[in-house]
């Protein structure tokens, strides 16, 4: 009987309904407002909803994609809507489906302008996300993937900060010109095997030549998006200048699509261009995750200092992807999401004391604390939770990619443990300088406490981390097969590899 | 002799003359209102005709006149690109100062003359069909006499085009000495057999001259400035309407005139493409007056376009033909907002008039934003369709370089069509636009919005219908 729902084009397509049905009823006024925020909310509630009830039926043990769909789009080319989850993409569309509510919750209060607007273009990133990472055709995928550009570069030009213009431009092109040559990529992909279907491509082996240039093209795109050291420039910009809700989803979600085309794309359809390349990604990682800790002791702006940890937590998932083992797989794909819930929750936390202050300077701020205990609890919490404390989830996916990445490269580990070091010293600085000390200054003595909307945004994020901290089981279980089929594929071809360089020893 | 094949364009004819005296005997006040109603009938009383007369595919007068699958389609844009672009630039006329009733006669003219051009099938037919479109193109870019600007353009258009009309000329007579005939089909058997200098030479020189027309550069100087003299309902029918004639016969002598030197034309084709596509990209990006802007977002459109001739596939000529649909979409709805931007009753066409208009008239900024994206490629929009066929094409051609080019000068597109939509939603709103909102005017730019943004769910069926036209060509 399930099989015959469309589920994942309904979880995929509702939230299209809510945006048109905001564009064409709610006018740009009080009551437009109220109505679109209403509209939004139950929208996305109910699209999570019907995520939760994929997440109850998906079977961990079926070695395959779930709840597919196919359609025939274009028969001539062989390209089809093609829809279906595994278990890399399972924990991605809860983390979408998860974060739209929280994100359209979070900005009830703080957008001001235009809202029927904003709460469309939210529904429509839902729209974009929980598609990109259901179609099992690269174009699918690249349509969906290309197309969050449009909602986001409006969410950051219209709705952002002061120099929001530069920053929307600098998002919208960095991103395009990277994902261009993937779309080239996958047009000589398409013209070689005569297919889209990334099952169908993934048994396709390229020589190994073509394997480079395409694994490279691909990697402009998601190193971009993901983002990396040295082209994560315009993560900052973006992040400071977006209001609120924009930089949750934009860490929350928009930087796992990186992660997840390495885990989807690169490494299975390219893996012996994904082993050539490891070290030189490990190189970038290892830069990234130090180079950017340090950028991030000496920011003023909290979101920027969030930003560059941003950048810092992304090394671990490119380490972890590119260990090729067990734990670093796995561990990638757990630092991805528990990274989309602890950096969500953090701009968040940034993004209450900004409603009230208008200010992200840290130097403004100082003895927080006094005047918003529950405040105060929460934004420990999640502080902790980005250290890496033992009981939050940070910590099981930094472990996981440290153990994988130990068994292989243990200097690379090395180097990541001490960024991890790193992380916790402007973590702490920073909430010491925010929260701590004695509230003097007379516009922090008169902020208001967390109002009963503000907790609940909190509490179910707060409640994820820490159960993904303590019981990792649950999602590790979701993604373990689909792991091991990466982990087939390498080692296939890492033994192929040996086998052959034995064979030219012996000539 | 049956003339069933050709009645569409027969009946444009008889119709256009009587326009013309319905233009002279009807009261002034009224003269531009009836003529260009009975043109608009008259249009579409012949496209009614043409789709009948198409259902099978035929020759006339020797094989002069061709009618089949790709003559009809190109005739169908044509047409409706006409019909809409004379609705669109209905209202704004009086404003802008041209009341001339001739305007609408000479556009039946000049698409007779198109219709007739997609038809040829013979460098004779060619010449007079092409012939016949431009002189009424000529008058109406100067239609604005009073206006130095207009006159201006008018002129520049005659000049240049009269020297490309002699390249052609000088091509085709070239030919004509290689092959002793001017048939496609005596060509192409020549070609195939004994591809001689002269031949090659006479061939470069026929694609300068259809470069000229669908301005590709090198031969592109003359379209910003026609394009910004001309008044604007004018620009908006240069636009659209005489590149699909001049791009679907450019695919007739590629791939039916000289199919077996497939060689010998696609380097020119490549060099044409790509230098339209880098010039049209970076040059837009200084313009701040839209129909400069659009000339040069044309030439790129037009560089896009040609790579899927560039390929030598027959799937890519059919995604030329679609990104033909597309860019007729995109620019109907990009000049509908053009013609309807006004303040204190002047006509504005400067890019920074266009500020905070997502606040005083959203849906029309909506749709601008919308087409706009399309314009810069990104999907799920029409745009993104279009060259996604090409580029695709491209690549199964082995142009992978070109492809590559073609993708990141859309990048460079994308720049300044992204820096429109920052004028209309990023920058606060200080100068107020008056907006003339005609209900037509509104009702297909929904259209053409509609069209944008669902043409994925109609790709198929014109995948399979260009296939179906291209595999006959």
């Amino acid at each position: 009987m399930l099989s015959n729902i469309p589920i994942l084009s309904s979880i995929t397509f509702l939230p299209l309904f809510g945006a048109l049905i905001i564009l064409l009823t709610c006018s740009d006024d009080e009551q437009g407002g109220k109505n679109s925020k209403f509209v939004a909310l139950w929208t996305s509630l109910i699209t999570f909803i019907l995520s939760l009830f994929v997440l109850f039926n998906f079977d961990n043990d079926l070695n395959n994609f779930q709840f597919i769909e196919k359609v025939s789009w274009i028969p001539l080319s062989n390209v089809s809507y093609h829809m279906g989850v595994d278990g890399i993409s399972l924990p991605f569309v809860m983390l979408s489906t998860f974060l739209i509510p929280v994100c359209i919750l979070a900005s009830f209060k703080s957008i001001k302008k235009q809202v029927p607007l904003f709460m469309s273009l939210f529904l429509i990133l839902e729209v974009l996300m929980v598609g990109t990472f259901c179609a099992m055709d690269i174009l699918v995928f690249y349509i969906f993937f290309e197309a969050v550009l449009i909602p986001m570069f409006l969410i950051i030009g219209i709705w952002g900060g002061v120099r929001r213009v530069y920053s929307a431009f600098k998002f919208f092109l960095y991103t395009l010109l990277g994902s261009v040559l993937m779309l080239i990529a996958i047009f000589y992909i398409f013209s070689k095997t005569g297919t889209t279907e990334i099952n169908e491509v993934a048994k396709f082996s390229f020589p190994y030549e073509v394997q480079i240039l395409l694994f490279l093209a691909f990697f402009a795109s998601f190193s971009v998006k993901l983002p990396m050291w040295p082209v994560h420039t315009w993560l900052p910009d973006a992040h400071v200048e977006a209001p609120t809700a924009g930089s949750v989803i934009l860490a929350g979600v928009l930087l796992k699509m990186g992660g997840y085309g390495f885990l989807r794309f690169s490494i299975p359809m390219f893996p012996d261009a994904s082993i050539f390349f490891a070290p030189f990604i490990f190189v970038l990682s290892v830069i990234a995750i130090i180079y950017t800790s340090l950028v991030a002791l000496v920011q003023n702006d909290m979101k920027k200092m969030i930003a560059y940890s941003s950048v810092a937590h992304m090394g671990f998932v490119t380490i972890g992807a590119f260990s090729f083992t067990n734990e670093g797989l796995a561990g990638s794909v757990y630092q991805m999401v528990s990274h989309g819930l602890i950096s969500g929750a953090l701009f968040l936390c940034v993004g209450i004391v900004y409603d009230r202050l208008h200010t992200r300077e840290i130097n403004a701020y100082g003895g927080v604390t006094d005047v918003m205990p529950n405040f105060a609890f929460f934004f420990m919490f999640m502080m902790l939770a980005s250290v890496g404390l033992p009981g939050t989830s940070g910590f099981v996916g930094e472990l996981l990619v440290l153990v994988g990445i130990w068994k292989t490269y243990p200097i690379v580990a090395i180097f990541c443990a001490t960024g991890l070091i790193l992380g916790a010293i402007y973590m702490l600085w920073l909430y010491r300088r925010v929260m701590f000390g004695k509230a003097v200054k007379e516009e922090i003595v008169s902020l208001e406490k967390l109002s009963q909307r503000e907790i609940i945004i909190f509490v179910p994020i707060t409640a994820l981390i820490f159960i993904f901290g303590i019981y990792a089981t649950p999602l590790l279980d979701i993604t373990q097969l689909s792991i091991n089929n990466i982990i087939d594929i390498t080692e296939f071809h890492q033994n192929k590899n040996t086998v052959s360089q034995i064979a030219t020893l012996k000539d | 002799m049956n003339l069933y094949g050709i009645s569409g364009e027969i009946f444009l004819a008889i119709s256009g003359m009587i326009a013309l005296l319905i233009s002279v005997f009807s009261s002034k006040g009224s003269s531009l209102k009836i003529t260009t109603r009975f043109c608009n009938l008259s249009l579409l009383i012949s496209l009614i005709l043409i789709v009948l007369s198409h259902q099978n595919s035929g020759y006339l007068f020797n094989e002069m006149y061709v009618y089949d699958g790709l003559s009809l389609y190109s005739k169908i844009l044509i047409i409706l690109g006409t019909i809409l672009t004379l609705l669109i630039g209905n209202k704004p006329q009086k404003i802008d100062g041209f009341n001339q009733p001739e305007y609408p006669v000479l556009i039946l003219f000049s698409v007779l003359g198109m219709v007739l051009m997609t038809s040829s099938k013979n460098l004779i037919s060619l010449y007079m069909a092409l012939e016949l479109q431009s002189l009424p193109l000529y008058v109406i870019a100067a239609i604005n006499r009073d206006n130095l600007k207009s006159s201006e353009a008018g002129l520049k258009y005659f000049i240049l085009g009269a020297l490309s009309s002699g390249l052609l000329l000088f091509g085709m007579s070239l030919v004509y000495g290689a092959v002793g005939d001017t048939s496609f089909s005596s060509i192409s058997e020549v070609s195939s057999q004994n591809m001689s200098s002269i031949l090659l030479v006479g061939l470069v020189f026929i694609l300068s001259g259809l470069a000229f027309k669908i301005s590709l550069v090198p031969f592109h100087m003359w379209t910003p400035d026609v394009y910004e003299g001309a008044p604007t309902p004018v620009t908006a029918f240069f636009a659209i309407v005489p590149k699909i004639a001049a791009i679907t016969i450019l695919v007739r002598v590629t791939f039916s005139a000289f199919d077996n030197a497939v060689t010998s034309w696609q380097q020119i084709i490549i060099f044409l493409s790509l230098l339209s596509m880098i010039l049209g990209s970076f040059a837009a990006i200084m313009q701040t007056n839209l129909k400069r802007l659009m000339a040069y977002s044309s030439i790129a459109h037009m560089g896009y376009a040609l790579v899927g001739v560039a390929s030598g596939l027959l799937e890519g000529v059919s995604g030329v033909l679609i990104y033909m649909a597309i860019y007729i979409i995109m620019n109907v709805g990009a000049f509908i907002i053009i013609l309807s931007m006004r303040r204190d009753n002047q006509i504005v066409e400067e890019i920074y008039d266009l500020k905070g208009i997502s606040k005083t008239h959203p849906f029309l900024a909506f749709g601008f934003v919308t087409i706009l994206f399309s314009m810069a490629g990104i999907p799920p929009l029409a745009g993104f369709f279009g060259k996604w066929l090409v580029f695709y094409s491209a690549v199964n051609a082995n142009l992978v370089f070109l492809a590559i080019i073609g993708v990141l000068t859309s990048v460079v597109g994308a720049f300044y069509y992204l820096r429109i939509i920052k004028i209309m939603y990023f920058d606060e709103n200080d100068v107020n636009l008056d907006v003339v909102e005609n209900k037509s005017s509104m009702a297909i730019l929904g259209l053409m919005l509609f069209l944008t943004l669902s043409f994925g769910i109609f790709l198929n069926w014109f995948v399979e219908t260009t296939m179906g036209i291209v595999s006959l060509i």
